[in-house]
């Protein structure tokens, strides 16, 4: 090593901003480039895909035609399968994640379960549809059903609830806890009136990425059976006789919209493919829309919490 | 939150309650990817035909997910692209499921190349061996080492996967003994990939389905196979596949019902159009297979209404069997 002397100073200063300059440019590039990958394969979806979508795509069965062809059945049932993912995943999700931070004692026993699920949130998805299909399809017969494809959705989520659950609360100062105690609050308390409202933005990013990945998965639903073709919609949830609400619709069969893409864009004709890219274009929306959503309360919890 | 929390909680106390639910007359339907387009066809006519009364589902497991499933009594047709196996046979045997095999098209396999290829129009079936037995593999490389009049260029091939019923019908036409193959060759289960693949490499060969290549056909070119019996050399098309002259690459496409499912009026109903030559000819032409002549649907119709179970292929794959020969053909169950 070379003896730095005074008068290299300026020299040091020089080369330690041209290696800052690098990386920033380097960081820059990177970030331009996976930018303009997923701008460039978006609009490519979008430009083939738009201009098919209209009421009659939104409206129509799929059929051999492709003029004629639409996805009613598919969007239906991906709004159905993630409405039971989502009502399954989310109270599960944040009560384990509670449990897990506030209440569980430090013990092997709670060691072992977290190790668990941080490994289960990495369990690629089609060993889920595997497990679904013993469990719930051929052991409990529950059929090949939007509440079984819900449930396997929902178990495949479920960790990512659960750890960013977690995150959020740990992230809570510890002053807030002692703060409610102090105030005479118990531990339901200050749980439910403290913590809970102050991690909540944590918690919805969680389920924000919980149901993005939920509604494009495609390998557990093909592994439980859901079916390609459908004609029907599932029974409506909202019934003119009492007691006005039904649940029949769990047990229908469905199909989802990743699973008609995939078929349309196995045609032999191009027709189909540009029908796939449509239905892609209407996944994306139903993503951005639930997202949205999500982002909207987050945005309101932080307002109340200011 | 804590409103949302008593739904799950409703699911769970609904369940039990699940069989209770009457649901409609329905027909379920499996199989093969390839069976599918035609399925889906007569599926979309049945139900614009019976909303309300009858509905059909119809999904994509492959042939031999399919054949699992019927062999269980999951469902009351199997769609296959190739005959029942011995192996799923006996699964069906120890459910005491038992099933009428029915021809319900055509599909011709097609042999493509590149359109820049200019030396290959006519193939024999002893030179699609030579590419693609088995022994070939790392072996032959180089189209002249198959016809020394051809050009010394790399041969690249490309050709459906393994659980494909394409590939065990190639195979079983071709090297003649069923799943025997090279494998170093780039397999798909995605056709249009394997489309791709030969549009894009001078040096290409490939084989899929029919309807793949006419959909394609200003991207690639076919060749003909010289027919084993005439020596003639005849091209890919639907009107040499019906009638026979197209050989050994045409191959039938099957639905496979399980009687007792008959005793359903959907199930009956759903079988009885399918089979309607008037009808059925159409559709299956315009998704792009080979319809059977008229006398073969008559034959299947008389088979369905003997409900004469078991299979005419206890033996595998049969190559250049006519049709008529098929559904007379003694079954064994």
């Amino acid at each position: 090593m070379a003896e730095i002397r005074p008068l290299d100073t300026p020299r040091l200063i020089a080369g330690a901003r041209r290696r800052d300059l690098l990386f920033a440019g380097i960081g820059l590039a990177v970030l331009f480039l996976a930018t303009a990958i997923l701008l460039a394969l978006i609009l490519d979806l979008v430009l083939t895909g738009a201009p098919h979508i209209d009421r009659d795509f939104l409206a129509n069965y799929p059929s051999r035609r492709a003029s004629r062809a639409g996805i009613l059945p598919a969007w239906v049932g991906t709004s159905l399968v993630m409405l039971v993912t989502a009502a399954l995943a989310v109270p599960f999700g944040i009560a384990a994640g509670l449990y897990l931070e506030e209440y569980a004692p430090r013990s092997w026993l709670t060691d072992l379960i977290e190790i668990n699920i941080t490994n289960l949130a990495g369990v690629p998805s089609i060993i889920y549809g595997l497990l679904a299909l013993g469990v719930f399809v051929y052991t409990f017969r529950l059929g090949e059903t939007i509440l079984v494809a819900g449930m396997v959705l929902a178990l495949l989520v479920l960790p990512v609830i659960i750890v960013a659950t977690r995150e959020a609360l740990r992230s809570i100062p510890g002053e807030v806890r002692e703060a409610a105690f102090a105030l005479g609050a118990d531990k339901w308390q200050t749980v439910s009136m403290y913590l809970l409202p102050a991690a909540r933005p944590g918690i919805l990013t969680g389920i924000i990425v919980a149901l993005a990945r939920a509604i494009g998965e495609t390998a557990p639903l093909v592994t439980i059976g859901a079916l390609t073709f459908i004609a029907f919609l599932p029974p409506s949830p909202i019934t003119d006789t009492p007691p006005y609400v039904s649940f029949e619709w769990l047990w229908s069969p469905f199909t989802v919209l990743p699973i008609q893409m995939f078929n349309w864009i196995s045609r032999p004709q191009a027709a189909f493919h540009e029908l796939a890219a449509a239905a892609g274009v209407v996944l994306l929306l139903m993503t951005l829309a639930m997202n949205g959503l999500a982002i909207y309360i987050r945005y309101r919890a932080r307002r109340l919490m200011r | 939150m804590v409103r949302k929390s008593a739904f799950p909680l409703a699911v769970l106390l609904l369940a039990p309650g699940a069989a209770a639910f009457a649901q409609p007359d329905t027909v379920r339907i499996d199989g093969s990817s390839t069976v599918y387009p035609i399925t889906e066809a007569v599926a979309e006519e049945f139900q614009i035909e019976h909303r309300g009364t009858y509905r059909v589902t119809v999904g994509i497991s492959g042939t031999g997910g399919g054949f699992k499933k019927f062999c269980r009594g999951d469902i009351d047709i199997a769609d296959a692209s190739r005959p029942i196996k011995e192996s799923e046979r006996k699964a069906c045997a120890e459910k005491g499921i038992t099933y009428i095999e029915l021809p319900v098209a055509l599909d011709a396999l097609a042999v493509v190349v590149n359109p820049a290829n200019d030396w290959i129009s006519c193939t024999t079936v002893a030179q699609l061996r030579a590419i693609w037995e088995p022994a070939a593999q790392e072996k032959i490389l180089r189209w002249n080492q198959i016809d020394p009049a051809w050009p010394d260029r790399p041969l690249r091939l490309f050709g459906p996967g393994t659980d494909s019923g394409t590939y065990d019908y190639f195979t079983a036409a071709v090297v003649g003994e069923e799943g025997a193959s090279r494998g170093d060759f780039t397999a798909s289960e995605d056709d249009n990939v394997l489309v791709q693949g030969v549009a894009n490499d001078p040096g290409a060969l490939g084989y899929f389905g029919f309807a793949y290549y006419i959909e394609n056909r200003d991207k690639l070119k076919s060749v003909s196979i010289r027919n084993p019996e005439t020596g003639e050399c005849v091209e890919p098309s639907v009107e040499n596949a019906r009638t026979g002259r197209y050989q050994p690459l045409s191959r039938p496409l099957f639905l496979y019902v399980n009687p007792d499912s008959l005793d359903r009026p959907a199930v009956a109903t759903f079988v009885d159009m399918y089979l309607d030559p008037g009808f059925v000819t159409e559709l299956v032409t315009e998704v792009g297979y080979v319809p059977l002549p008229e006398k073969a649907y008559r034959l299947a119709r008389e088979k369905l209404a003997a409900r004469r179970t078991g299979t005419a292929f206890a033996g595998g794959s049969q190559v250049g069997l006519s049709i008529e020969d098929l559904i007379a053909a003694e079954t064994v169950d």
